[in-house]
């Protein structure tokens, strides 16, 4: 009998709940050589902006222990740009696309992003990425009336599936989790990275020229693993976990945890094929523990 | 996928060669391109270290490196027989003269480890005269003098404190040998520390003769996806990893 590894996330079906994680797999182009893309569960693209954005000045990665700490600063094409090279190409694969979005300075442009992305019949849902540690401003995922009104605003304009995108840089995840659900979110995806740093000691320099960035990894692993199990805990609508996720195994750990599908981030980088690992990984222990469908591991924490 | 390391030495005080038994690498490499090597299972250090083809032979790749640091230490702990991790080849190399292609004059010019890639260039390039120019900090550390004479090459040697050949930098010996580009169109090759690919990329702009640097960075992905390996170009901002490590010297925006 087929193991059955379907999963729903708001109007979205996915074969499979291995979803990539924005930022860590370009627009799918440069992974075509290592594995067939469309056994993804989905794909979510690099963060998209209204406008073109350079990104932050170099350095702008550095390996720290068991993880890495970057500040890329969102640099992609703008949305003209996306919509017309990148997108084609990403809808050729046959795989849900997710596109995230995120906006700098002016919440507005979230909007418009939105509205302008509703209209495209291959864009499957939207990631409202409000929790970018590399940008200048507060974070919005930080505060609950900006992220319920942002959320919000998207909902109201947009019939397709939204995914919030939550900042693990908070006393209380439960709080944001809660207010992106009561705002219309379809789901919430967790962990972006965690705000660190790391210094030269011989020239006495931040190794990021932006001084601090987002770390990620298997270093954040079990920091990751209790947030969404306090996050799925508290809200109705699925959670989508996300930290530090490098073999089948540490997935599985998130599923138990609450978390209806997961996203593959850093592993991406040192391994092209992880996704593809992590899906057959995931059937494989599913297999041996005679669990048919993956909706039966869901949340199964013992306690 | 994963390689059978065949011998891992040490060639020189600071460098260490390893040769590894990689068909699929080794029948696609060209010069200038590079593979990304994990030096340790798990994840400590998480990610892969970019490391340049140094020379192809047959089914065997061989790749030059020094110890910088924890990656690369662990790297020259590695013994022939064991297995290693590595992704390539990848990026985009050194355009050169092929077959019967009109070659005009070759230059290589290489400062410290940035010998790594020229030795397979001068390899690869069809029959015509290259010159070598290899500069280091002192004489032990030059690297690969006989290999690129034993491949027809002319080899010159430069060294900071004078111990082997001319006292001083790789590219006092290119102003020196102005006559050298008269007539025959010429290139550049180089691949070594910033400020020697700088002084090189001037040379190139000041007598119109044109240059391919290979630049060196730091890589997390090395396959065009995290976009952590920016240089600034004529054209935008371009990937080392992807549209490089090789780069049009007229094309690079130097801060």
């Amino acid at each position: 009998m087929g193991i059955d590894l379907n999963v729903k996330i708001g109007k979205l079906k996915l074969k499979n709940p291995v979803m990539v994680a924005s930022g860590t797999f370009g627009y799918a182009e440069e992974f075509k050589d290592f594995f067939d893309v469309k056994n993804l569960g989905a794909i979510v693209t690099k963060t998209i902006t209204l406008n073109p954005r350079p990104g932050n000045p170099m350095p702008r990665t550095c390996e720290t222990a068991a993880g890495m700490l970057n500040s890329i600063g969102l640099e992609n094409p703008g949305l003209d740009v996306f919509i017309k090279e990148n997108l084609p190409k990403l809808k050729d694969i046959g795989v849900p696309i997710v596109v995230s979005i995120a906006s700098e300075k002016n919440p507005a442009e979230f909007i418009e992003l939105a509205s302008r992305l509703d209209k495209i019949d291959e864009v499957c849902a939207l990631e409202l990425n409000i929790s970018c540690p590399n940008l200048k401003n507060k974070l919005i995922s930080q505060d609950a009336r900006a992220t319920y009104s942002v959320v919000n605003a998207v909902r109201k304009m947009m019939d397709k599936t939204i995914i919030t995108k939550l900042s693990p840089n908070v006393t209380d995840i439960t709080e944001i989790a809660k207010v992106a659900q009561d705002a219309g979110s379809d789901a919430i995806s967790l962990v972006n990275t965690f705000l660190g740093m790391a210094i030269d000691a011989d020239t006495k320099k931040s190794k990021l020229a932006n001084i601090t960035g987002g770390l990620s990894g298997p270093a954040i692993k079990p920091i990751a693993l209790r947030m969404v199990y306090e996050a799925a805990s508290a809200v109705k609508i699925p959670v989508i976990g996300i930290g530090g996720i490098i073999t089948a195994l540490d997935a599985i750990e998130f599923i138990i945890a609450g978390a209806q599908a997961v996203q593959v981030g850093t592993a991406n980088f040192i391994n092209p094929r992880s996704a593809q690992d992590i899906i057959d990984g995931l059937t494989k222990y599913l297999k041996e523990n005679k669990i048919n469908r993956l909706e039966d591991l869901k949340g199964s924490l013992k306690i | 996928m994963r390689v059978k390391i065949f011998k891992n030495e040490q060639v020189a005080g600071h460098a260490y060669k390893m040769t590894l038994a990689a068909p699929v690498i080794a029948k696609f490499a060209q010069p200038g391109q590079f593979v990304m090597v994990k030096c340790a299972d798990g994840i400590q250090p998480l990610l892969r270290r970019p490391l340049g083809v140094h020379n192809v032979k047959g089914s065997e790749v061989e790749i030059l490196y020094e110890i910088i640091g924890e990656g690369t230490k662990l790297l020259s702990q590695k013994k022939s027989g064991q297995a290693l991790d590595i992704i390539g080849p990848l990026g985009t190399g050194f355009k050169f003269p092929k077959g019967s292609d009109p070659c005009g004059k070759n230059i290589l010019i290489a400062g410290g480890m940035g010998v790594a890639p020229l030795l397979f260039l001068a390899k690869k390039i069809n029959k015509s005269q290259v010159l070598v120019l290899i500069g280091a900090k002192t004489k032990q550390e030059i690297l690969c003098k006989k290999e690129f004479k034993k491949l027809g090459c002319n080899v010159k040697v430069v060294t900071d404190d004078g111990s082997a050949g001319h006292k001083g930098f790789v590219t006092d010996l290119l102003q020196d040998r102005g006559h050298l580009f008269k007539g025959v169109p010429a290139m550049l090759y180089a691949c070594g520390p910033k400020p020697m690919l700088k002084a090189v990329s001037e040379f190139s702009k000041r007598r119109k003769i044109p240059a391919q640097i290979s630049l060196e960075e730091h890589m997390a992905c090395g396959i065009g996806a995290c976009l952590g390996c920016i240089v600034n170009t004529k054209s935008g901002q371009k990937r080392v990893c992807k549209e490089g490590p090789v780069f049009d010297a007229r094309e690079i925006i130097w801060e």
